[in-house]
């Protein structure tokens, strides 16, 4: 059958079963958009292909299938480059096809020609420059293996308009092993001699830590992941990238590591004997100054990228392999060595494993002592996010799918909301792309419509892509968002306050430029606005109520509150900085000789602010660095 | 022992990749956004159509040769990589200078190509341009016994290399 390379495309996303791409016609595409119109999948049209990339990856964060997006040349291409960047960072897989000129006009500095496949080059798992229409499904075939499969992560098919005009003979290829990819192999098979190493670690730890990353997530391993942390009792940090991996309520969830990370899940690791690295890469982020980084610790990594085992960090034992075999096997290990019990039915107690109890009580003591606390508003001031975050947490469903931009808004949100399943907290972590939550949570809404899908979103960050939220509306995506309007850029705020002594330079917004509400009235959206905290609450019930439409709530949040506990960059972890005022909680909960007065303490959220009603937000200003380190000590200096 | 031209921080990779456009550009593009040094590249075909072998020297002050590897063997393009301790490898390296010479010295100039067992290629009138292969030592050696008599043009065009036998 002779059909148009244009067609053979469409065809070959059919085959690879895509139910919806994100795009934007132009010049180059038009070929392909043709028979985009007798497909059945469907076509979302945004209004700027930085969403289309950034609704493709929400859409692949949420379902674990790739996102596609498909879009003109040059400028088109320039503008989804961050996107594709974005999901290089996070491993997220995303196919995009991006028009190129025509063959005779590559290289001309032709109308709309850019070197796509050069630009993306460095932000991609891969990429191709198609030049013949026979090589169309062999290379969309290849696209979706390479993006899926390992680490996954973006690709990209740059498609040049003869080519797609081009008649071709259509074919499919049967299986991966027609693909023509030598150099391709990310199968891999694990060593037994290497988890019963591991094994051996994890039995002669005193103090062990399971450190969890986004590979956990990818890898679909959060059942696998749950049963290695009851039956051998190891308490669990999950980064950023794997925030809904592990239940949050959990006793044995410690919450978020590394810069903003909470006490106990900072200081666990840095006091730990050994790190069980399931699929984190050691990220500045987490690590904070790597020489200073869990020092006594010894190091199981598993990751399916042989190039993260040793990169930051030398592991005791590297293991390469997919976390979800590999935490099977691991599991295998230790039941063979009689350990199978649950956290304290005294099975982990077997003569070939160290007792790890004195660890859990330290451990659960600092989660006493420091939980994630913050000051209630007063009467007549602005609202806490924090506060709204945990409000919007109760009023929402389990399965609800949480979004973010980048900055304040994205740490408060990781640290307090309470996850319960995973694939649920969809985030820009690596590249840190602002104006990633309103794409995003169009995307995720998408691959999984029968969820309530919010998106907690800064005011900087809602400035960037807001104009999607009029594809949303457009095309019947009922997606919510929750600005957390605090008229700032509020985390180079933050560091300005802290390291530049109150200097603030270029980060005011303003709380009514623009008016959010008639914003998103304009853009076909319900717009609400909430001042005063009795509002948040009834607020919040009446956008669950809304389902025909997206519905956007401004939130007038406290511009003086900041993102604690801290270490700032390039310090080490030993140096957090805690909220002002946790000692004084910490000391009072020492005195009150009980966890009476401190609600859920075990929980990493925590008290949430319980009782901590009296300081006011805004004299904190003045504090501008004197936080308190672990010594007591104000040790914030300037970078 | 001594790696070649004594510097011990240089390393030799041959690296299998697929011959396709815009694979160099890969190999190098990944070599400078990872901060990897390249001493020298020497690229060419081999005789399996369908493949090129790129032989880099890289500098391992820059980065760990595990990290250099593996980076580039996430490269879809690349087949294989080989690493080639200097003790294990046989190193060639082609040169060709163009030296002032002069009536009274051109022949101590032939002499010394003679004891290197390199050849004359070009001649004039106050200059000659003499070719030398081997191992980039003596190449090395060579370059800097003709540098009193002025150097006009120098070209060497980086090692090739594979493992001993």
């Amino acid at each position: 059958m002779q059909i148009t390379g244009a067609h053979a495309l469409v065809k070959s996303l059919e085959m690879e079963g895509v139910e919806v791409v994100f795009g934007m016609p132009g010049g180059a595409i038009l070929p392909v958009y043709d028979p985009m119109l007798d497909t059945s999948i469907r076509h979302i049209l945004v209004r700027h292909e930085q969403g289309a990339g950034h609704a493709a990856e929400g859409y692949a964060h949420a379902t674990g299938r790739p996102g596609v997006a498909i879009v003109t040349s040059g400028p088109a291409a320039t503008n989804i480059v961050t996107a594709l960047a974005d999901a290089y960072m996070d491993s997220i897989p995303l196919v995009v096809i991006t028009g190129q000129v025509a063959r005779p006009f590559i290289g001309t500095d032709a109308f709309q020609e850019s070197d796509t496949t050069g630009i993306t080059m460095g932000v991609t798992k891969h990429n191709w420059l198609v030049t013949d229409p026979n090589e169309i499904p062999e290379v969309v075939a290849a696209a979706f293996y390479i993006a899926t499969t390992g680490r996954p992560g973006p690709v990209l098919i740059d498609l040049p308009k003869d080519v797609s005009n081009a008649m071709m003979e259509w074919h499919w290829p049967e299986s991966v092993d027609e693909l023509d990819l030598p150099g391709y192999h990310p199968a891999t098979t694990v060593d037994q001699d290497i988890i019963e190493q591991a094994v051996d670690l994890i039995c002669d730890s005193e103090r062990p830590v399971m450190y969890v990353g986004g590979g956990v997530i990818k890898s679909n391993a959060s059942d696998e992941l749950l049963e290695l942390a009851e039956m051998t009792g190891i308490p669990v940090v999950t980064t950023l990238m794997a925030r809904s991996a592990f239940p949050s309520a959990h006793p044995l969830s410690l919450g978020m590591p590394g810069m903003h990370g909470n006490y106990t899940a900072v200081t666990a690791m840095q006091r730990s004997d050994l790190l069980i690295d399931l699929g984190a890469r050691f990220d500045d982020r987490v690590t904070g100054r790597v020489d200073a980084f869990a020092p006594e610790a010894k190091v199981i990594h598993v990751d399916i990228d042989p190039a993260e085992l040793g990169k930051i960090r030398r592991p005791d034992v590297a293991i390469c392999g997919d976390c979800k075999p590999v935490i099977e096997e691991l599991i295998h290990g230790l039941k063979k060595r009689g350990i199978s019990g649950g956290i304290d039915d005294g099975n982990s107690k077997v003569e070939s494993r160290r007792d790890i109890s004195s660890w859990l009580s330290t451990i659960y003591e600092w989660q006493e002592r420091y939980p994630l606390i913050y000051h209630q508003s007063k009467e007549g001031e602005l609202l806490k996010p924090q506060m709204v975050i945990e409000t919007l947490r109760e009023l929402t469903p389990d399965d609800t799918i949480l979004v973010t931009g980048v900055g304040q808004h994205q740490m408060w949100a990781s640290m307090f909301w309470k996850f319960k399943m995973p694939r649920t907290f969809v985030t820009s972590g690596g590249l840190g792309t602002m104006g990633f939550a309103v794409p995003a949570a169009i995307g995720a809404k998408v691959g999984h419509p029968e969820r309530m899908v919010w998106a907690i979103d800064g005011d900087g960050c809602f400035q960037m892509t807001a104009q999607e939220l009029v594809t949303a509306a457009a095309e019947g995506i009922p997606v919510k968002i929750a600005i957390l309007n605090n008229a700032y850029l509020g985390m180079v705020r933050q560091w300005q306050e802290l390291f530049y002594d109150e200097r603030y330079s270029e980060v005011y917004l303003s709380p009514d430029l623009p008016d959010y509400v008639k914003w998103a009235e304009a853009m076909g959206c319900v717009g609400m606005r909430v001042d005063s905290p009795n509002d948040v609450a009834p607020v919040i019930e009446k956008a669950n109520s809304i389902d025909d439409r997206p519905v956007v709530i401004d939130f007038r949040t406290d511009a003086f509150e900041k993102v604690y506990p801290m270490v700032p960059a390039g310090a080490s972890n030993d140096d957090i900085i805690l909220f002002p005022g946790q000692e004084d909680y910490a000391l009072g909960v020492q005195e009150a000789g009980s966890s009476d007065n401190v609600a859920g303490s075990k929980d990493e959220a925590g008290a949430g602010g319980a009782g901590m009603t009296e300081a006011g937000g805004k004299d904190e200003a003045g504090a501008g660095g004197a936080g308190t380190t672990e010594a007591g000590e104000g040790k914030v200096e300037s970078r | 022992m001594k790696a070649a031209t004594g510097m011990e921080h240089l390393h030799i990779i041959s690296v299998l990749v697929e011959n396709k456009s815009g694979v160099l550009a890969r190999v190098a593009g990944l070599f400078s956004r990872r901060g990897f040094n390249i001493y020298s590249l020497a690229v060419a075909p081999t005789d399996d159509k369908r493949f090129s072998r790129i032989t880099a020297v890289v500098d391992l002050d820059s980065a760990p040769l595990e990290q250099i590897i593996m980076q580039l063997d996430k490269l879809i393009n690349v087949v294989s990589i080989d690493e080639l301790a200097p003790s294990d490898a046989i190193e060639t390296e082609l040169l060709l200078a163009t030296v002032k010479s002069d009536n009274d010295i051109r022949g101590q100039i032939i002499q010394l190509v003679g004891v290197f067992e390199g050849k004359i290629v070009d001649v004039g009138i106050a200059s000659l341009t003499v070719m030398l292969a081997g191992h980039p030592s003596k190449l090395d050696d060579f370059e800097e016994l003709i540098r009193p008599y002025g150097i006009v043009d120098i070209q060497r065009t980086g090692r090739v290399a594979l493992s001993r036998l």
